[in-house]
């Protein structure tokens, strides 16, 4: 087990490193320069020199692959750089806002769960039924509504009736527990529901194709009670797919929630990125599309050894090694 | 192809009568597209002149949709905004759509080193979700108005789709490839483009098909997305993702018909869209019946 570990984290240095070469050289294909607009954003009118005692200070004036090298080894001691546009170290700046974007996405996760399985299993269970078509119409309609409006169409529902409103700041869970819950379950109901929808959809089919397995057949003549037939052999076998949907759109919420954070302003990792793609802050763009890379590479490890986990005949290390 | 051609009349009935859904999403379509193209003579005003004398009004017969806070008819604005949603979405669904499967195609075709290279790329672009992507590409392109048109934004909803194509018209291409009218073809001597576009890709029409429907209501979401981070369409262009932006956010406790109305609309194209890529995925592949 821990020689597969050991030989997919390896397998994924190939993968970070393309990430970093594109991300790098494509940032600075376009000369649109960062130091230009911070400086003459506002209209103002810079002599040259000023411009490039700027671009100086920031390396832009080295040779790319001199930046790219720089940014490489900073990378390895956990160093991404300072942002171009305050000033602060890139890691600083993301490990503030890491947190609320975790619970966030963590929450919604767990929402999107508990809504999807139940449905998804009730709907292959109820195959044409009612409730097969009402959650055809519920997932479908989740696909399709922008989690943002869904998160405004929730704060207009409680201004209107609590009066309530979003607070300025995140309360931090650990100081108010109560109150960072009560704040932060709003924009993960909003993205939990297309989560839902996702995952409903995926578990709905897996279901389907497990119950025309033989082996539930057999379960079925032997005289097993319907309860364990689902709960035992259909689930457990449906839930493989599942958990890689769970994992990947985990994973990919990080980065993905960046429209319902402008919504309940939360300063979390996605209003981070849009201020670095406003302000084409391109130090700071790309370490957060590496911590994205990392993330979803580390949740597609952690989905493989899941499966291991609830699929006995998977069994890493042995074949390998 | 003549009697492809000759029978598409009746096969868009077909269609109707099987996929009951679809043809409702498809008439859907239709009268947004109809709506988005006359929008003149349709809307019932000016999408853009300001009229204090009626700011923030509710829903009534004057305004359908009640008026935004610079009292610009909610209702025309919607439908204008057809216009910008599907003409950059066709655009941009259109083009990520062909160049992914023109990947896809030729990665399935070639093979070997070929193949290896460009499944690598996109693998690392497929870790990221598409509104990563998308404002990736934003920073690099900013706002590039071509002819008025924004390429930078069209570019930005064209590329996080190409890889997701490429992958699922690779999968398909790679079963034709194998198949024995592909192997003639080549011994025939054909021409690697020759084969890949006469060949192989009338079999790859109906993934790419049901890949553009789905692919167009992702362009709406993204196209929505970016211009209510403002870094899409930006005013006085009636867009939906920003008409929930702005002035929607700092007045939606008095006017909520500002938020209610051109989130419908979003959400209402994305669902036809959606529901026509399922039905037709049904229709062409009897084998995804459920």
């Amino acid at each position: 087990m821990l020689n597969y570990i050991a030989y997919r984290l390896l397998l994924t240095i190939p993968t970070l490193l393309g990430a970093a070469v594109i991300t790098f050289f494509l940032l600075r294909v376009i000369p649109g320069d960062v130091v230009a607009v911070k400086l003459t954003g506002d209209g103002a009118i810079v002599s040259q020199a000023v411009i490039d005692a700027e671009r100086a200070r920031l390396g832009l004036d080295k040779a790319l692959i001199y930046q790219f090298s720089d940014w490489m080894l900073g990378l390895l001691q956990f160093d991404m750089g300072r942002s171009m546009w305050t000033g602060r170290p890139v890691i600083v700046e993301i490990s503030q806002r890491f947190w609320t974007t975790f619970q966030v996405a963590l929450m919604s996760t767990a929402i999107g769960v508990l809504i999807a399985v139940p449905l998804g299993t009730l709907s292959a269970l109820k195959r044409g039924g009612a409730i097969d078509y009402a959650t055809r119409i519920f997932t479908m309609a989740g696909l399709s509504v922008p989690g943002f409006w869904v998160g405004m169409l929730i704060l207009i529902w409680l201004l209107q009736t609590y009066g309530w409103q979003p607070p300025i700041t995140t309360i931090p869970f650990i100081s108010d527990p109560a109150g960072n819950l009560s704040q932060l379950i709003w924009p993960a109901l909003a993205v939990g529901y297309r989560f839902s929808a996702v995952l409903a959809r995926i578990i709905r089919s897996t279901v389907l194709e497990v119950l025309g397995e033989d082996y539930i057949r057999t379960a079925r003549a032997k005289g097993l009670v319907p309860r364990i037939i689902i709960g035992r052999h259909a689930l457990r076998n449906a839930l493989l797919p599942a958990i890689t949907v769970i994992g990947l759109e985990f994973a990919f919420l990080f980065g993905g929630l960046v429209v319902t954070e402008q919504v309940f302003n939360l300063n979390g990792l996605g209003k981070l990125f849009v201020q670095a793609v406003a302000n084409r802050d391109f130090i700071m763009i790309q370490g957060m599309v590496m911590l994205f890379a990392v993330i979803y590479i580390f949740a597609n490890l952690v989905v493989d050894l899941l499966y291991a986990v609830f699929d006995p005949r998977i069994r890493y290390g042995t074949a390998e090694a | 192809m003549i009697a492809a051609m000759a029978s598409r009349g009746s096969s868009v009935l077909s269609f109707a009568r099987q996929q009951p859904l679809g043809a409702i999403s498809l008439l859907l379509i239709l009268i947004m597209f109809f709506a988005g193209v006359f929008a003149e003579r349709v809307a019932p005003y000016h999408p853009e002149v300001i009229d204090f004398t009626s700011i923030l009004q509710g829903p009534s017969s004057a305004h359908w949709a009640g008026t935004d806070a610079f009292g610009r008819d909610i209702l025309t604005r919607i439908i204008y905004g057809a216009r910008t949603a599907l003409l950059i979405s066709l655009v941009s669904s259109l083009l990520g759509c062909t160049l992914g499967a023109i990947l896809g195609a030729s990665s399935a075709y070639f093979g070997g080193r070929i193949d290896y290279a460009i499944q690598r790329v996109v693998d690392i672009l497929l870790s990221f979700p598409l509104i990563v992507l998308a404002l990736v590409v934003v920073a690099i392109m900013g706002r590039t108005l071509v002819f008025g048109i924004d390429i930078g934004l069209i570019a930005a909803i064209t590329i996080p789709i190409i890889p997701q194509v490429a992958r699922v018209i690779r999968s398909s291409a790679l079963s034709i490839r194998r198949m024995s009218y592909v192997e003639a073809a080549r011994v025939a001597g054909y021409s690697n483009t020759r084969v890949i576009f006469r060949h192989m890709a009338p079999n790859l029409v109906a993934p790419y098909l049901v890949l553009l429907s789905v692919y167009m209501s992702q362009a709406i979401l993204l196209e929505a997305s970016l211009s209510f981070l403002g870094l899409g369409v930006s005013e006085p262009t009636p867009a939906w993702g920003l008409m929930l932006a702005g002035s929607a956010t700092e007045f939606f406790a008095q006017a909520p018909w500002m938020v209610i109305f051109p989130g419908l609309a979003i959400s209402l194209a994305v669902f036809a869209f959606n529901l026509l890529g399922d039905s037709l995925r049904d229709w062409l592949d009897p084998r995804f019946r459920t």
